[in-house]
């Protein structure tokens, strides 16, 4: 993957697949360090298939679904010296408070740190591709924090406009890329 | 600067509109956004359907969706076109710009473009 934002988008696919109707996508600045966690309350997975889930050779057919998404992003953040963590509640454990949370930390003074990339794209294709998924971005760092939520969107637009509208996309773009530029979101 | 209230007169402008809701197009352009096509660049592929079949004014017929891995990681971007009463239509190796003739040409002028299309590469 060339951006982190493309990770980002992989992994919220995965929460997507797992039937979530809530993911929030969280980045935070902090010198020089850059971290984000992706939460979902879809259906979980079991402790073994988590410890599975880092090695890309043991991944068997059913969670195929997750396949090289984790690999990936964990070869991303060892590269720049920084880690992962993938914390999961199945359903079936955890009938009513499923979920998983995948984070991830990253130094942005390594010279193998990937670059953040165009977020506000990831967002876009996101919201177009489930209309009911509630998605709750926010970036944080020293300069304040910057955000979007869905929820927020919705009761602004109402019933009638669905949120991967053209128009509404094209709004959201522009929204969370000058939102970012005002903090000075290292992308 | 863009502000949340902008999306109040988006839905304005809208309510006179008819609304068609979604999955109503005769004609469906699925993007595969699995970890291949996404690393492959599947992301600006998907956005730029989505921008062309918006200022062609082609939404009212023409759905832009995304689904998982299709099979043939090797081809990424992948796309396929459905449309009604023809024979499903594969783009493989997309970008941005090819995508923006296929709009163009495929389904704007009802023509699929031969060359992005599996059969030929």
């Amino acid at each position: 993957m060339k951006e982190l934002s493309l990770n980002i988008l992989d992994i919220a696919q995965n929460s997507v697949k797992a039937g979530a109707r809530h993911i929030g996508i969280h980045v935070k600045e902090e010198g020089p360090e850059l971290s984000f966690e992706i939460v979902d309350d879809g259906c979980g997975m079991k402790p073994e298939q988590v410890e599975k889930l880092v090695d890309p050779f043991f991944t068997t057919r059913t969670t195929r679904k997750v396949g090289l998404g984790i690999p990936f992003l964990k070869l991303a953040a060892e590269q720049s010296g920084g880690r992962i963590e993938v914390e999961s509640r199945s359903r079936e454990d955890f009938p009513d408070d499923p979920g998983t949370r995948v984070f991830a930390l990253f130094y942005k003074d390594s010279i193998d740190y990937t670059p953040m990339g165009d977020i506000a794209s990831t967002l876009v294709s996101l919201i177009q591709g489930a209309d009911g998924i509630d998605y709750d971005f926010t970036w944080e760092n020293e300069s304040g924090s910057a955000g979007l939520s869905t929820a927020e969107m919705r009761e602004l637009l109402g019933d009638d406009v669905a949120l991967s509208s053209p128009e509404v996309l094209a709004w959201a773009g522009e929204y969370i890329s000058e939102q970012l530029e005002e903090i000075n979101a290292n992308q | 600067m863009k502000s949340l209230e902008e999306l109040a007169a988006i839905r304005d402008r809208m309510k006179n509109r008819v609304v068609l809701r979604e999955g109503s197009g005769e004609t469906r352009v699925v993007v595969g956004m699995a970890t291949c096509g996404i690393a492959a660049g599947a992301r600006p592929v998907l956005n730029a359907f989505v921008e062309q079949v918006a200022n062609e004014n082609l939404s009212d017929r023409v759905t832009v969706t995304q689904t998982g891995c299709i099979g043939i990681c090797q081809y990424e971007p992948v796309v396929e076109v459905f449309e009604a009463g023809k024979e499903k239509v594969t783009y493989v190796k997309m970008t941005a710009e090819k995508a923006k003739r296929v709009v163009e040409e495929h389904l704007k002028g009802g023509k699929p473009v031969a060359e992005y299309t599996i059969g030929n590469n």
